[in-house]
């Protein structure tokens, strides 16, 4: 079915070259003299998208939490909090993790990769690209969790048919159940099956 | 969740001479532990990182196996001496949670996994297992997941790991680190504990005692294995019930088989009944039905979970086809 001009695909598409643009530096967001001790707050340094930020935070806080709360990444989203639906994940030294149950005191040294350091500039990384290709999504608040696993499992190695890619996205539910077109979408990064596949 | 302190030592004395204290916790992969401190489960007021400990290395030496217990529960399904060797393993690993879970978790952290039992869960209902003597809701209430053999009046929480279920059936034998340094092994068989009357106490590891690795040493028995898993859903769920199975084949009849359960213990199950009635037989189908009818010998059910039984013998018949086939 060819679609008119402008379809909410142009639109999306628009959307998201806007939020990919280059975010300033927020090299030091929090006082860095914070104590250590005392009320349990601890500076660490988090290396996020390739930018050091420099942050206090008490040890029980999430990744997830300093992502968005903190530092101001809030492409990466909050869903169920505790594991079950992927849409917190990020990768951290080159592996996809759910950054809800991750501590962030533990991520001091680690390279963390959110949504918003997956595309080049003004250009979508692959994957970002065959989602809105595909219409990947409905309300597109799994879609930075999905984006971030798919991206990951490419890279494993896991893309080589619609079951492999289903079983290997099965940390990510979409209630919309945009399921069909993901599947399309990641198949279609990957270079195995064009669409219609 | 209750704030806490976090330390990161960077040798093991160090961390089992910390950890003895009864306000403190190791964490692992964290995956299971973020979600109770969370929930106000357990409230520790200090963890103790077990990353920094040089605990993660997967080695194959003269036909064993150690898996270091920080290894993530992705490395070790992926490794290749694990797929071929001890396939039972890989397989329960990667039917275990989601990948990014299997990225962070950790054999040591998985063996320890507490029960999904939802009044465990959740701090509003009574549990004897989070505190002691409060009662038990399950019983009387929603108690479909929850488990048929090793029960007690006091708790019928099940085990939900899939790992050591195909640990169990293979033998594994778990190395411990005491707090005054010495190194010791344990079965798998004997490190966790029937809930009885104390359901809180889940295993025979002591204050202090870091587990360092998991290790399996008769390759014989592994390489015919397999691992089971039925649930809700397709992926990312907990065993209604599961099965690891084993088998060592000569001359056409069983010579050795190993048959574990998961879904539906307290803790997971090795049914040597039905690996007995298995030993000396040709395998078939008929011989498979009729050992596996044993697995509800001993079986406490309620009304909502009465369906394991035939549930976990159809799964063990199942199993045992795929790997004899």
């Amino acid at each position: 079915m060819s679609l008119p001009d402008t379809t909410r695909r142009t639109i999306l598409g628009t959307v998201a070259t806007l939020a990919a643009l280059p975010t300033v530096s927020r090299a030091d967001i929090s006082e860095p003299d914070a104590v250590s001790g005392g009320l349990g707050l601890q500076n660490v340094t988090l290396q996020v998208n390739g930018q050091q930020f420099r942050v206090t935070l008490e040890p029980r806080v999430s990744l997830l939490d300093v992502l968005r709360e903190t530092i101001g990444l809030t492409g990466t989203k909050k869903g169920c909090d505790h594991g079950a639906c992927g849409a917190c994940t990020v990768h951290v030294d080159g592996r996809r993790i759910v950054s809800c149950l991750t501590l962030a005191a533990r991520c001091k040294s680690k390279k963390i990769v959110t949504i918003e350091g997956l595309s080049n500039g003004g250009d979508l990384h692959p994957v970002q690209a065959a989602f809105l290709h595909h219409d990947g999504f409905q309300c597109g608040y799994c879609t930075p969790g999905q984006i971030m696993s798919a991206v990951a499992l490419i890279q494993e190695g896991h893309a080589s048919s619609a079951d492999e890619i289903r079983e290997w996205m099965s940390g990510n539910i979409c209630r919309c159940g945009a399921y069909p077109n993901i599947v399309a979408a990641v198949q279609d990064a990957s270079g195995n099956v064009t669409e219609g596949g | 969740m209750q704030n806490f302190s976090i330390t990161s030592p960077s040798n093991l004395p160090a961390a089992a001479a910390a950890g003895q204290n009864s306000d403190t916790a190791f964490i692992a992969g964290g995956t299971d532990m973020m979600q109770l401190l969370k929930n106000n489960v357990i409230t520790p007021s200090k963890l103790i990182d077990l990353e920094k400990l040089s605990l993660s290395e997967i080695k194959s030496e003269n036909g064993v196996l150690r898996l270091g217990a920080m290894a993530t529960m992705a490395d070790v399904a992926a490794h290749p001496v694990v797929r071929q060797n001890w396939p039972a393993i890989s397989r329960a690993l990667l039917l275990s949670a989601s990948p990014q879970v299997r990225n962070m978790g950790t054999m040591g952290g998985n063996l320890l996994q507490r029960t999904r039992c939802l009044y465990f869960r959740d701090t509003g209902f009574a549990c004897n297992k989070r505190a002691p003597g409060s009662g038990c809701p399950a019983i009387p209430g929603d108690s479909r997941d929850l488990a048929i053999l090793g029960t007690s009046p006091h708790c019928i929480a099940t085990h939900p790991s899939d790992l050591p279920v195909a640990l169990m059936a293979l033998d594994a034998e778990l190395e411990l680190l005491t707090p005054e340094g010495t190194t010791r092994r344990m079965s798998l068989s004997k490190f966790y504990r029937l809930p009885g009357t104390t359901p809180h106490i889940e295993s025979n590891l002591e204050a202090g005692q870091i587990i360092t690795a998991v290790i399996l040493a008769d390759q014989a028995i592994g390489r015919l294995s397999t691992y089971l898993k039925v649930r809700d859903r397709t992926s990312f769920a907990f065993a209604l019930v599961s099965a690891a199975v084993a088998l060592d084949i000569e001359d056409g009849l069983i010579k050795n088989a190993r048959v574990a359960l998961g879904g539906v213990g307290t803790m997971p199950w090795r049914v040597h009944q039905v690996e007995l009635a298995l030993c000396g037989q040709k395998p078939s189908d008929r011989v498979f039905e009729l050992a596996t009818l044993r697995i509800g010998e001993g079986a406490q059910t309620t009304e909502m979970n009465a369906f394991k039984v035939k549930l976990a013998q159809r799964t063990v018949v199942r199993a045992l086809q795929a790997i004899s086939a």
